[in-house]
């Protein structure tokens, strides 16, 4: 064969562009085949790559590739012919041809050679199922939820009948579309610059030139913008392998539906998603669904569905991830979270659903009572929020016990070029992206003097009845001290909102909208988090571009996604001025008491032998130290349980510990006040949790346990 | 990226406050007559702020907080050092810029440890010039801020 050197790489090179590309087809064939023997289409494309490549691999010399495409035209075509039929052992063996394939082409891609692996095993196995097609067609067995397949009659079909036209598209190299794209920005920076320069002249024929210019550069932006978005079915079409692979791993049976395959995203973005993906759908199919017994015993049908949706809403895509299992155990994730120090008691007897669903998220979490090769080591899904919030997006759930649990991910649309509105603050300009963007408040004269109220000095506008809350910029971003606001004319307030929740930002003055190239902030600047890029001006200055999550969090606006200390952030707080949270212990003969779980620090169990006395003060090493142990009525009664249940009270440095027969529960009254009384302990009973229950106040017994022994304290 | 010829090497040196400093030329992108940066509000105050760099957004330091020396009271002038990067090109403020000199290595010596530590480790030896002392900058420590975040804020 005299092909150059040269020739045969770039044949090569094609040959493994397309083969990557059929052998990815041939996966989602072959599960749809597995499902339905009868698709004829899907054996002729299947036989057609393979058909293909053992051609090419022929004419190439690569002898390895061609022996294992040659066994599976073989079997193949028995398949066709209707000599064979699609059992579970028959797609795996094919599947597995594939994978061989695939793993035979990136040898090659990388050392232009074949390995020295010849997949003996795999072409002995697929020569038996030859064999026993040949001789035994009936040792057929169906594989899930198939009808018999049967008999085809052969049909012949001539290439020109292919039913999808190629001439429409062409390959083209993503370097020179990013090349592309990279230009454009900068066409449109300076187009903006240059139409600063427009009101400064007058002739007419350069200004209409020079909106004709401004036109087709914002054609063109938006064409360049198109080649970068692709359907988002492209990161789709692998999960039915995915999916099969991993029900018949989990010995489960799941059913993908896929809607909205042909909405687009940015290229990029498609990236950045692809492993959050696919772990989530790992996890619905590992640990959201159940096994078909478990499902029956539900009620349910054998199958579980996992149903995938994408669409385009209010400048994002939005993908669904949602399955018909069992549904997160909300308690459970409550107890693993408080369990692992993730979260304090107050903030967990306080959680709503949606914050619970959301502790799935945090580092380190983990429910998995088993965990699987596949998912369940705990880093996932961290991570998969993570990543999502790094390109600008977030991921959400709903869960419903029983019935299943769906996740919602927001992405923007692009970040390349996006439209801002450019404002001024403390003589500096920033561009907010109008996505987060719904309204703008100008208040004039008088009510610029009273528009703005105060709440405990936190500053609110009430916007339509609603209370806004405000920042001002120029002191979130430190360029003004709060004191050093003058009281102006008129008072700007742009109103953002991130995740349904909104607040007011006060500005200086409004510029201009703009559509601005997002650049992102060098290496030094990574954990800006109120910035979220940079961009060029029309005069040629950088301009910061701000990140309204992040300008929330430093603002105090709303609790920063890390907020896991004991001591809850506004909006739990805000909830305990409405319900009481106690922790009801049972005392010495079966007595019901309660002390305000604020005025717990920890719940502890100490083995009887770790109490020592000192003089006749009860004490245990704790954390370094020593924790005295009293009784609840401030005495110092000897441990009689073994262990003990110890309620640890921090008042100051000093650390106590109160012992109690059994912890019970925490419960939450809105009708019990919360300050007991302050003189002595056990002043006061109440009905908690339909019973009568002592209210303890611990640092009454606390004081009291000290004026009976001053020397230990 | 060093120029070595035998044993020498040419430097591009540029001032800081009373120090002389040098880094291989082939380090240097340009130099530019200063331009002043977009403050970065929130930033380390070692951070200058970005400036545009026909069309791209870089970073621009200032070498005297990053060497731990006293403020000028009017930061304004001086030059920026233009550095290139792994990552990109990133601006460094200096004082002054000297020329591009030819130094031999048997002028060379590493700084004595008298000199603070916080100084010392973004230095890499000293050229002994006639009638001056030449301090060579250990870029890749100097832009990294990562290794001594903390400081400075």
């Amino acid at each position: 064969m005299s092909i150059s050197g040269e020739d045969r790489q770039e044949l090569i090179r094609e040959f493994l562009v397309e083969s990557y590309e059929n052998l990815d087809r041939m996966d989602r064939e072959l599960v749809t085949l597995e499902r339905d023997a009868t698709a004829r289409d899907a054996i002729d494309s299947i036989f057609r790559t393979v058909h293909t490549i053992k051609g090419t691999c022929g004419f190439l010399g690569l002898a390895r590739l061609e022996r294992v495409a040659h066994v599976g035209e073989n079997l193949l075509g028995q398949l066709r012919d209707g000599e064979l039929v699609v059992t579970e052992g028959l797609a795996n063996a094919l599947l597995e041809t594939g994978d061989a394939l695939r793993s035979m082409l990136r040898t090659i891609e990388a050392t232009c050679e074949e390995g020295p692996d010849d997949h003996a095993a795999l072409i002995a196995r697929l020569t038996a199922l030859c064999e026993d097609g040949a001789h035994d067609p009936d040792n057929a067995r169906p594989s899930q939820d198939k009808p018999p397949a049967e008999a085809k009659p052969q049909v012949m079909r001539s290439e020109g009948e292919r039913a999808t036209p190629t001439d429409a598209y062409v390959r083209v190299n993503v370097r020179l579309l990013d090349s592309l794209m990279n230009l454009v920005g900068e066409l449109v920076l300076v187009r903006n610059q240059m139409l600063e320069f427009v009101p400064g002249f007058t002739h007419q024929g350069f200004t209409a030139s020079a909106q004709r210019l401004s036109l087709i550069t914002t054609s063109i932006q938006a064409e360049a913008m198109k080649t970068r978005m692709q359907p988002i079915r492209g990161l789709w079409d692998k999960l039915p392998r995915v999916v099969r692979d991993l029900s018949v791993t989990c010995g489960k049976e799941v059913r993908l539906v896929m809607e909205g395959q042909d909405t687009e995203l940015d290229r990029t973005i498609i990236e950045s998603i692809k492993d959050p993906l696919l772990h989530l759908v790992r996890n619905c199919v590992d640990h959201g669904i159940e096994n078909p017994t478990a499902r029956e015993a539900a009620g349910k049908a054998r199958q579980g569905q996992l149903m995938l949706r994408a669409f385009h809403e209010g400048g994002q895509v939005v993908i669904e991830i949602a399955d018909d299992g069992a549904g997160l155990n909300l308690e459970r994730i409550r107890g693993k979270a408080l369990e692992r120090g993730l979260i304090g008691h107050e903030q967990a007897a306080g959680m709503a659903e949606r914050e619970l669903g959301a502790l799935i998220f945090l580092p380190g979490f983990s429910t998995a009572a088993t965990v699987s090769n596949v998912s369940g080591r705990g880093v996932g899904m961290d991570v998969v929020k993570t990543n999502i919030e790094r390109i600008g997006g977030s991921v959400d759930l709903q869960t419903r016990r029983g019935q299943g649990t769906s996740f919602r991910i927001k992405i923007p649309l692009t970040l390349a070029i996006v439209p801002a509105l450019i404002v001024t603050s403390a003589g500096e300009r920033f561009a907010i992206p109008q996505i987060n963007l719904p309204e703008l408040v100008r208040l004039k004269d008088q009510e610029a003097g009273n528009g703005v109220e105060l709440i405990h000095g936190t500053p609110v506008y009430r916007l339509r009845g609603k209370l806004l809350p405000l920042a001002y910029l120029d002191v979130a971003l430190g360029l003004r001290a709060a004191g050093e606001r003058t009281s102006r004319k008129a008072v700007n307030i742009v109103v953002l909102e991130i995740d349904q929740r909104r607040f007011g930002l006060v500005i200086d003055g409004i510029i201009d909208t703009q559509e601005i190239v997002v650049k992102p902030l060098g290496r030094h600047l990574q954990d800006a988090g109120v910035f979220a890029g940079a961009t060029i001006m029309g005069d040629g200055r950088v301009a910061l571009i701000l990140d309204v999550s992040g300008l929330a969090q430093q603002a105090g606006l709303i609790e920063t996604r890390n907020d896991t200390a004991v001591n809850a952030g506004p909006a739990a707080r805000a909830h305990q001025e409405v319900l009481h949270s106690w922790l009801l212990c049972e005392g010495e003969g079966g007595r019901r008491l309660a002390l305000p779980l604020r005025q717990v620090a920890r719940l502890e169990v100490f083995a009887r032998s770790k109490f020592e006395q000192a003089g006749d003060q009860w004490v245990v090493q704790y954390r370094g130290g020593i924790l005295p142990i009293i009784g609840v009525g401030g005495d110092r009664p000897a441990p009689n349980a073994d262990p003990v249940h110890v309620v640890v009270h921090e008042d100051g440095p000093r650390c106590v510990g109160v012992m109690v027969d059994k912890i019970l529960d925490v419960v939450e009254d809105a009708s019990v006040p919360g300050e007991t009384g302050k003189s002595l302990a056990r002043c006061r009973t109440a009905i908690l949790a339909q019973a009568v229950t002592e209210l303890i106040d611990l640092p009454g017994i606390v004081q009291r346990a000290a004026t009976l022994s001053p020397g230990v304290w | 990226m060093s120029a070595q010829i035998n044993d020498q090497r040419l430097l591009a040196t540029f001032r800081v406050a009373d120090l002389n400093l040098g880094v291989d030329v082939g380090c240097v992108q340009e130099v530019l007559s200063h331009q002043e940066p977009t403050k970065v509000p929130l930033a380390a105050t070692v951070i200058a702020g970005l400036v545009n760099l026909r069309g791209e957004i870089i970073t621009a330091l200032h070498l005297r907080e990053r060497l731990g020396l006293p403020a000028n009271a009017g930061n304004r002038g001086g030059m920026s050092l233009i550095l290139r990067t792994e990552h990109g090109p990133v601006s460094l403020v200096v004082d002054a810029i000297g020329d591009v000199l030819e130094v031999g290595a048997q002028t060379h010596e590493p700084l004595p440890a008298t000199v603070p530590a916080r100084t010392r480790v973004l230095l890499d030896g000293v050229y002994k010039l006639p009638g001056r002392l030449l301090l060579v900058l250990d870029v890749k420590k100097a832009l990294d801020l990562a290794s001594t975040r903390g400081e400075g804020r």
